[in-house]
């Protein structure tokens, strides 16, 4: 029905919307009461559903945030132990490798003590004899004879002179001997000082790792206890090693993707340069295949040698086995890594014949003609054939770390969209709430006017019922006071 | 054990169940003229046969072929190849040609008449046994066809569905310089006839610019 037509039930087509209007409204202020119910109830619903769903998500993050917690823990635990053990182990080697020869050395240090002692013992100085002439002297200066006792003296003098010469030497002798016997004792005395140089450093060492070990333990301890510092610092940490990992993953990304250019030339002359699987030419996707062959062999490497632990079923194997399967993967490595070189080889032949083709088709002789250095080109490439492989496989530290940092990061960043969804659904059933009062306060104003007849006569109505309330006070009043006279 | 296999199985039946593969290749086929006083321009064609030779890539196909009297025959293809997977045997292949096409410009001979239409035929035939995914007929010619008493071409359908086909270093005939219309006729027919036969059509007369070829 069109609005022409509804206004055709009269001539006048304003008086026909007069009608209609004053219908309208006298409708909506009948169904006044209802309908304000009606808005009430509907945005109460929404109210009410966006805040259900804003505790919902809030519930939902604060479990997000708890297992994130756990897990976060958990890495840090592990990643401590792991430290830990280290330092232990870096603990137990330097004792086995310098206090493991003890017996040996304090054997060492004995017999230079005890050779030592044996030397200082023959080195005691033996004062020189005391003369034993004096009396002999005085005896004979006694005696009642001139030339006798000069001719005796004289003698005795010579005598005397004699023996001081002869014990002069031997004091000499002996003074040579003990000195000899002295500088003997300094091999041993700095024997003595190196070997305990030695036991001091590695006894510093130990401390200072132990230190290390104290600290670290410390840390553990705060991570087992479930502290919020250390649960912040290991966030902190994980966000840090997240970029870095993927940092060194983009770079390692950039070193595949020239491995890739630099095999995927020759691999059409293997697999041909036509054929293709989906839309992607099989040349390239048996070059990706190569690489992705050389990272996996790169990542069980590192798996075996315990220095990445993704795969607990390599870490749990014997060590045997572990042995076995390094020999392997290198041995495959080594393998992909020459075929490389060769590919790399073949890319520069093929493009040589191509450029020699192309020119030749142009006419272009000047182009055709060989670079002398051309070597150098083709020995480069070959070399990076050959490395590319084997760097490729440290990508597996950057990339174990970006798998564990990874479930830490996106547990923080859906923390994080939760908490603001959570935000969200308050804010709009808090509007949803004030909206249903709009919406009651708008539907009023379009019954603006049979309200405001309805006020002017609830005034009157009140006016009038105040009026007889005077009134009949008045006439109370009045009642008593006649009673009063009377 | 069983897992691996059914995720095989199922992979297996997805690539089977793939639809097939268009075909990617390019198929050239190169109508050069050889009749009355265009037979001097054929050095030049050697230059356009050289370049499209060096444009294409493994499993492509190319043939030459010259117009002269009757075109409409396997006879008047000089040379043809459909290149190798292998980009070395390829360009193996591109040498060989190119030698192949050296001697027939040295050995050119006029024909007396020209035969546009049974070339242009030819090269449809060649190029749909060929099904490549992409079809170019490269026409060295003044496009003025001179038919030999006999020889029947009128209303003969041409179905260019798919084809790109290119009319290169046309030149302007003595009578093309007393009445231009005759030449602005002339290709304009040829147009006509290849997009009436679903095809599309160009004309290149700068050899030097020769970029949007293939």
């Amino acid at each position: 029905m069109s609005m022409s037509s509804l206004l055709a039930f009269t001539p006048w087509p304003v008086f026909s919307a007069l009608i209609l209007l004053t219908l309208l409204v006298t409708a909506m202020y009948l169904a006044r009461g209802t309908a304000h119910q009606a808005i009430h109830a509907l945005f109460s619903a929404l109210s009410r559903g966006f805040r259900l769903a804003s505790h919902a998500i809030a519930h939902g993050e604060a479990r997000l945030a708890a297992r994130n917690r756990d897990v976060l823990l958990a890495a840090g635990r592990e990643a401590k132990e792991r430290i830990i053990e280290r330092e232990f182990v870096r603990v137990g080697d330097t004792v086995r490798k310098d206090l493991a020869n003890y017996p040996d050395m304090h054997r060492r240090l004995s017999e230079a003590i005890i050779r030592i002692e044996e030397d200082q013992e023959k080195a005691v100085e033996v004062p020189p004899e005391a003369p034993g002439w004096a009396r002999a002297v005085e005896a004979v200066a006694k005696l009642d004879a001139r030339n006798e006792g000069a001719n005796i003296l004289a003698d005795i003098h010579k005598s005397m002179v004699k023996a001081h010469g002869e014990a002069m030497d031997d004091y000499r002798k002996a003074s040579a001997e003990r000195h000899s016997l002295l500088r003997r004792m300094m091999p041993d005395w700095r024997l003595i000082q190196e070997t305990l140089g030695r036991v001091n450093t590695s006894v510093e060492s130990v401390l200072a790792r132990s230190l290390t070990i104290d600290r670290h333990m410390e840390e553990y301890d705060a991570i087992v206890r479930g502290e919020d510092r250390a649960v912040t610092v290991l966030s902190s940490s994980s966000v840090v090693y997240f970029f870095i990992a993927a940092l060194v993953l983009a770079v390692a990304t950039a070193g595949a993707a020239i491995n890739f250019s630099l095999i995927a030339r020759p691999m059409a002359e293997m697999v041909g340069g036509t054929s293709f699987v989906g839309s992607f030419r099989t040349a390239d996707m048996a070059a990706l295949v190569i690489i992705m062959v050389e990272i996996s062999m790169g990542l069980f490497l590192m798996e075996s040698l315990r220095i990445t632990r993704l795969f607990p079923v390599i870490s749990a194997l014997s060590d045997k086995m572990r042995v076995r399967m390094i020999f392997i993967t290198f041995t495959i490595l080594l393998l992909m890594a020459s075929v490389e070189a060769g590919l790399a080889y073949m890319r520069e032949v093929l493009l040589q014949d191509e450029l020699a083709t192309s020119s030749l088709l142009r006419g272009d002789a000047v182009a055709a003609a060989i670079n002398p250095h051309l070597w150098i080109t083709t020995a480069a490439q070959m070399g990076m054939g050959f490395i590319l492989p084997f760097a490729l496989v440290f990508v597996a530290i950057p990339l174990e770390t970006f798998v564990h940092s990874l479930r830490t990061v996106m547990g923080l960043i859906a923390i994080g969209v939760l908490r603001v969804l959570s935000l969200l659904l308050r804010v709009l059933g808090n509007g949803a709430r004030h909206l249903g009062t709009l919406g009651q306060q708008v539907y009023d104003l379009m019954l603006f006017v049979p309200l405001w007849i309805e006020t002017r006569m609830a005034v009157a109505a009140a006016e009038e019922a105040a009026e007889e309330a005077a009134d009949a006070r008045v006439n109370v009043e009045a009642q008593a006071w006649q009673e009063a006279q009377s | 054990m069983k897992r691996p296999v059914l995720i095989l199985s199922g992979l297996l039946a997805l690539c089977a169940c793939a639809p097939p593969s268009m075909p990617r290749h390019t198929g050239v086929y190169l109508l050069v003229d050889t009749s009355g006083t265009y037979n001097h321009q054929v050095s030049k064609a050697e230059q356009i046969i050289l370049y499209a030779l060096s444009r294409l890539q493994p499993a492509d196909s190319i043939a030459v072929a010259r117009i002269d009297t009757g075109s409409f025959t396997e006879k008047n293809i000089i040379a043809k190849t459909t290149l190798d997977e292998r980009p070395s045997t390829a360009n193996q292949q591109k040498r060989a040609f190119a030698s192949r096409i050296e001697h027939f410009i040295d050995e050119s001979t006029p024909a007396p008449y020209t035969d546009i239409t049974g070339g242009l035929l030819q090269a449809i035939e060649f190029l749909k046994e060929k099904d490549t995914g992409r079809k170019e007929i490269l026409i060295f010619s003044d496009m003025k066809e001179d038919l030999a008493k006999g020889y029947v071409r009128d209303n003969l359908p041409l179905d260019f569905k798919g084809f790109d086909v290119v009319a290169l270093n046309v030149t302007k005939l003595r009578s093309d310089n007393f009445d231009p219309r005759e030449y602005l006729s002339r290709l304009d027919s040829w147009r006509a006839r290849v997009e009436q036969g679903g095809g599309h059509w160009r004309v290149i007369n700068d050899l030097d610019r020769l970029d949007g070829l293939l």
